[in-house]
């Protein structure tokens, strides 16, 4: 170990510096090597999983629209005058056009659906060859069919369809095995209502796996489900060297209402947005974890340096240059960040692949449908992850490098102890401008649909409530100060950390970070699932519910339908709804059209409404928008605004709703208004009331007994116990990444604690020795460091109990409005709190005494005479 | 009369029923082409929706400024698919259109092709039932009131824009324009010619349009069964004699090459007419050529006799040059050989379909 001429450390230096230190405190290195990890693991996780399911989602889209350059989509299934076709294929710059039926189906017993395509494949074959079908060649022996002139064979077998792989092999491994998915085996197809039977032709070569696809002649879908006149797509291919946005101007200047104009990037804005709170704000969470572990980082390295004081004061003394310790110990930082980042990388890529088996691209959130993504792997973003988990340790290193760069190198060498003198006050006015700074973030709006500056809030407020920590550890302790404890030892350990709180908070600092975010994402989920829990008790009033099979816009009940169920024996009263998808602007998410058999007049009997509902003018359509539709579409109770149905309607906002089924909003109607603007008959949901003393079990069997044949097969029926369980199942399920978060947050914390602790405990061996000279028994010091630990994790949990409850109103009355577009009632998950109460307490008080005991094993005498 | 009117009427009532019984589907009824029933201009340049199938074909020689020939090839069908006639949808294929347009360059030593096809409807594709117009988007052929048809057809590669301006009257082929296809009766098509048209127009290459001017035949022909159901193919050609004198020959083939039927005609420049039977007309392949492509091996090189009350005569065409197959099965259509053909001045077009596989029809 040479300091060389220019004052620098040499690398082999360095290194067996490092080493030696590392040697000596292998789990607080480890801790905060881990720390780093899973902060990076979980952004990067998060981030993998959620490119997988974009690519994912964004693959599902490009199958079904083939390759076409341009797409004019309708807004809602119900489609757009067909009429419209022709003045696209017009339109100057327009190689090709073609015209397609696009209808959400279902097979009998599948509840995966298919989207079935109605095309012509004349038109198809210039616009979007990928959709193009394969017939299977003839069984031997049949009629040799040969080419000509005109003969166009299958392709006018008008009830022909064409699978994709993936739709026929999951057929052929159905219960009616290869045969029915073989040529010339009929399948009985759902869309639109009408169930219709279809003959197996060939496949479709161009669609990619994992996508349930069936293609048919455009004239046959029109003709068999109902579609006459209506087309829900038109994909279009320019001619080379037309101008794009010429043709995209001269589109718009003819669409109707009903109709959209999709281009790659606004349908990859739109999938895009689909999911992009939900992943902005888990990547926030993984960077509040990367946070905690610089954090820690911060402790592992502070307590370092103080134990190597004289080491440094020695190397100065050496002829080493001040910033050469400052870079050793930032490099040391720099290794642990490195260290724990690659590991981290790893650990994400596992986490991501985990999660996508498990849990599907949207990590059970249900913003994707669907197949399975596969594993994308994003080298920028690993850069950026690593580059953050080495910012975090480098940062954490920064403040204590800089201590250990300024000690006087004689006084250093010859003192040890604590460097703070306990006379001082502490600061607390940076902490408070750092609190007050989040304060004023938490009320700041949303920065392009995000909580940028809800989270700058979060940010904020926890490095406020760690930098108050010194100050807060001697308010806290200040009471204690005038008492006089019965056990010198409980005396010595108030004392000590009174007299030290810098120490203290550098102890505590880790565990407050984890705990405030533990505890703030706690209260908010238990306040989320609270409120849910007491929606669905508004939302699901009546003894018995009906619904078809996904995907459940393929069917429907006629009225004569609806009417057989109301008479069924049993039932008192029915009330049908229907809900239909439709797209309000190309860039955002389409909404929920939902028929609801309301009067007008009292709303609430089936909406759990916010604030009291408008007056609705004379003849105007009232709709009420769920809380999130008139968030993402900025609407408030008694404004209008049109709807892009029956060629645009403008509709009267009733009034707000609360739901939390459909982020993406819904937009109510009355079940009259409702078929008056779509045209659509048809209902797919029916919530029952039966009469008193109606058995359930009997009324389910009749209902089911007035349903046509192939409805009945694919009729769900449920009781509001039941579907509650299942509302709150996916719920668990959607927040499972959450769940794992808040205990890797909690374990993380918990090891910081126990490292820290015993460090600190190693540490003070001279002070014991002293103790020891002046007649303390060893018995009372390793009861005065088991009350220390308890002292220290009690002001940790308190200080963490206050700051996360702080920072979960702000997830609460912030983040998650701004996020998605909802609101929530706080509840206080009290069991939690106890838990991590005595998780940490005990956690640092263990730790103390068993580093104490470590500590005293050493000769009280060796360790006084070897400080001086 | 009337008994055999009315028992034609339930004839006819009785196949309606047939077609529309089983799941209910209404198959089409195609008419049939039946002798002695005289062809009237212009309507019968339109189309004739209620048979199978129907064209308009155009083959001829051109050249331009620098006096080098090139062929060329333009041609029209109409289908109409057995689909489901109780079908509502303005989507329905009740007529389905497509186009072939071919350039043979001997520059270039193959052909450059496109195509176009679509079900008719919404104005985009549709063939009048007037006069002679058809349409698929961009792609027509049309009789204006003069008389002269024009067509516009082209792709990535070239592009026509040629009007013909006819310099003889139509050629009404077989028995005033019905013509026997087969041994069979029903085995016959309605069929009339166009040679002698005189072309004038521009033809686009790499982006550059060139004035050019030569020779044309349109032959329209429309049918509902054509073809024998032993014939796997057919050789025709349709040769501009430089006197004015225009000749039409083909035949149909079996498996084994043998002619199945035959036919044809000659027409002198004066206007008198010879209508050819299958014993008057013989192709005799002098030279093959296998397509590089698909295998296929075609008599490129044939002298086609022909006996006429004044005696035989023979002529021996020769390709412009060999590659001329198109290969149509992109479009759904066949692989068949369609070539400009020449003995001296005598120009025209050989067509020879049924080599590389059975072309039905």
């Amino acid at each position: 170990m040479t300091a060389g001429r220019s004052g620098r450390i040499s690398l082999p230096a360095m290194i067996w510096l490092i080493l030696g230190e590392w040697r000596t405190q292998p789990v607080r290195v480890a801790t905060a090597a881990i720390a780093i990890a899973v902060g990076v693991a979980l952004g990067f996780g998060v981030h993998l999983i959620n490119a997988s399911a974009l690519t994912e989602f964004s693959r599902a889209i490009a199958a079904v629209n083939g390759d076409a350059d341009l797409q004019v989509a309708s807004v809602s299934p119900a489609g757009f005058d067909e009429a419209l076709y022709p003045r696209l294929a017009r339109i100057a710059g327009v190689a090709g056009a073609s015209p397609v039926v696009q209808l959400t189906a279902a097979l009998p017993g599948d509840s995966q659906g298919l989207t079935l395509i109605g095309l012509d494949i004349f038109r198809a074959a210039g616009v979007t060859p990928g959709l193009l079908g394969q017939p299977d060649p003839a069984p031997q022996g049949a009629a040799g069919g040969g080419s000509g002139f005109g003969d166009a064979g299958a392709v006018f077998d008008e009830m022909a369809v064409f699978l994709s792989p993936s739709l026929r092999q999951a057929i052929e491994g159905g219960p009616g095995g290869r045969a029915a998915g073989a040529r010339g085996a009929v399948l009985s197809l759902s869309a639109a209502g009408r169930t219709v039977p279809v003959t197996v032709a060939g496949t479709l070569p161009g669609v990619a796996e994992g996508r349930r696809i069936a293609v048919m002649d455009i004239a046959a879908a029109q003709w068999r489900f109902g579609q006459l006149g209506r087309l829900q797509r038109v994909d279009l291919k320019l001619a080379a060297g037309a101008d794009r946005d010429a043709v995209e101007a001269a589109i718009a200047r003819i669409l109707p209402p009903e109709a959209e104009l999709v281009t790659r990037e606004s349908q990859s804005r739109r999938s895009d947005s689909l999911s992009r709170a939900y992943r902005v704000n888990l990547n926030m969470l993984a960077l509040m974890a990367l946070l905690t572990g610089g954090f820690l980082v911060f402790s592992a390295q502070s307590l370092s340096v103080a134990r190597r004081r004289s080491q440094f004061a020695l190397l100065r003394v050496l002829g080493t240059r001040r910033d050469a310790l400052l870079i050793q110990v930032l490099i040391e930082g720099a290794v642990v960040g490195a260290v724990g980042a690659l590991m981290g990388l790893g650990l994400g890529v596992l986490l991501a692949d985990t999660a996508l088996r498990l849990l599907g691209g949207d990590l059970g959130g249900g913003y994707f449908g669907g197949g399975q993504p596969v594993l994308v792997f994003a080298p920028v973003a690993a850069v950026v992850f690593f580059g953050l988990g080495l910012l975090c340790a480098v940062g954490g290193s920064l403040l204590p490098a800089r201590e250990a760069s300024r000690a006087q190198p004689a006084v250093a060498l010859k003192n040890a102890g604590d460097a703070v003198d306990p006379s001082a006050r502490p600061a607390i006015a940076p902490a408070l401008a750092l609190l007050l700074a989040g304060g004023v973030c938490a009320f700041g709006p949303a920065i392009g649909g995000l909580p940028i500056l809800g989270y700058a809030a979060m940010a904020l407020l926890l490095a406020g409530g760690v930098t108050a920590m010194p100050w807060l550890a001697r308010a806290l302790l200040s009471p204690l100060q005038g008492v006089r404890f019965a056990a010198p030892s409980t005396e010595l350990a108030v004392r000590r950390l009174w007299g030290a709180p810098s120490q203290a908070a550098v102890a505590l600092c880790g565990i407050v970070a984890s705990t405030s975010l533990m505890i703030a994402m706690a209260v908010m989920v238990s306040s989320f699932r609270g409120s849910v829990d007491d929606w669905l008790g508004q939302v699901l009033p009546d003894d018995l519910y009906m619904r078809f099979a996904e995907p459940s816009q393929a069917d429907g009940l006629d009225p004569a339908g609806q009417a057989r169920l109301a008479a069924t024996p049993g039932v008192a009263a029915v009330t049908f709804t229907r809900s239909l998808p439709l797209r309000l602007s190309p860039e955002t998410p389409s909404v929920a059209l939902v028929a609801q058999p309301i009067r007008r007049e009292d709303p609430g009997a089936r909406l759990p409404m916010i604030g009291a509902p408008r007056p609705i003018p004379a003849g105007a359509t009232p709709v009420w928008l769920s809380e999130p539709a008139a968030w993402i579409h900025r609407k408030r109770a008694g404004d209008w605004m049109t709807l892009p149905v029956s060629g645009g309607q403008r509709v009267f906002v009733a009034g707000l709703w609360r739901d939390y089924a459909r982020q993406n909003g819904a937009v109510v109607l009355t079940s009259e208004d409702y078929s008056r603007l779509t045209g659509d008959p048809l209902r797919a949901e029916a919530s029952i009331a039966l009469k008193p003393g109606a058995d359930i079990a009997a009324v389910t069997a009749g209902l089911k007994a007035a349903l046509p044949p192939d409805l009945a097969a694919r009729a769900q029926f449920a009781r509001p116990g039941e579907i509650r369980a299942i509302a709150l199942g996916l719920f668990d399920r959607s927040f499972a990444i959450t769940y794992v978060l808040e205990l890797v947050a909690i374990l993380v914390g918990l090891a910081g604690v126990a490292a820290t602790v015993s460090a600190q405990t190693l540490a003070r061996t001279k002070e014991f020795g002293m103790l020891r000279h002046i007649g303390v028994r060893r018995r009372q010091i390793v009861a005065m460091l088991a009350q220390e630990g308890a002292l220290l994790g009690a002001v940790g949990v308190a200080a963490g109990l206050t700051l996360g409850l702080v920072m979960s109103q702000v997830l609460i009355h912030v983040i998650n409005p701004q996020s998605f577009h909802w609101t929530m009632e706080t509840r206080l998950p009290w069991v939690v709190f106890v838990v991590v109460t005595a998780a940490l307490i005990s956690a640092s008080a263990g730790a103390a005494l068993l580093a104490g005991r470590r500590a005293l094993s050493m000769d009280a005498v060796r360790a006084v005479r070897e400080d001086w | 009369m009337r008994r055999l009117l009315r028992t034609a009427g339930l004839l006819l009532a009785a196949v309606l029923l047939a077609a529309a019984s089983g799941d209910g589907r209404v198959a089409p009824v195609y008419a049939p082409v039946t002798a002695g029933a005289p062809l009237t201009f212009p309507r019968d340049h339109g189309a004739h929706p209620a048979f199978r199938t129907e064209w308009w074909y155009v083959t001829g020689w051109v050249q331009g400024a620098d006096g080098k020939p090139m062929g060329f090839q333009v041609t029209f069908f109409r289908t109409r698919p057995d689909v489901d006639q109780a079908n509502p949808s303005a989507f329905a294929a009740r007529q389905v259109l497509f186009a072939h347009a071919a350039l043979a360059d001997p520059a270039v030593g193959r052909l450059l092709h496109d195509q176009r096809v679509a079900r008719a409807g919404f104005g985009l594709a549709e063939a009048s039932e007037t006069d002679g117009r058809v349409v698929i988007d961009d792609w027509s052929i049309s009789r204006g009131g003069d008389d002269r048809w024009r067509t516009r057809a082209g792709g990535a590669d070239f592009a026509m824009d040629l009007t013909f301006a006819p310099t003889q009257p139509p050629l009404l082929q077989g028995q005033a324009g019905f013509s026997r296809k087969g041994p069979a009766a029903g085995q016959a098509s309605y069929y009339y010619s166009l040679p002698q048209m005189a072309v004038s127009g521009t033809v686009t290459r790499n982006g550059k349009a060139r004035k050019v001017t030569g020779r044309a035949w349109l032959d329209r022909e429309w049918s509902s069964t054509l073809l024998d159901p032993a014939a796997v193919g057919w050789d025709w050609a349709g040769i501009n004699l430089p006197d004015g004198a225009a000749l039409t020959a083909f035949q149909v083939r079996d498996a084994a090459g043998k002619p199945v039927w035959a036919g044809g005609s000659w027409r002198r420049a004066d206007g008198r007419l010879t209508t050819l039977g299958p014993d008057d007309v013989t192709f005799q392949a002098l030279r093959r050529w296998r397509s590089p492509r698909t295998r296929a091996l075609y008599p490129v090189e044939q002298a086609i006799t022909v006996r006429l009350p004044e005696g035989e005569r023979t002529l021996t065409l020769k390709p412009l040059f060999d590659d001329q197959e198109l290969d149509s099965r992109a479009g759904g259509g066949p692989v068949y050989w369609e070539g400009a053909v020449s003995d001296g001045a005598a120009r025209g077009y050989l067509e020879l379909t049924g080599y590389f596989e059975k072309l039905s029809l």
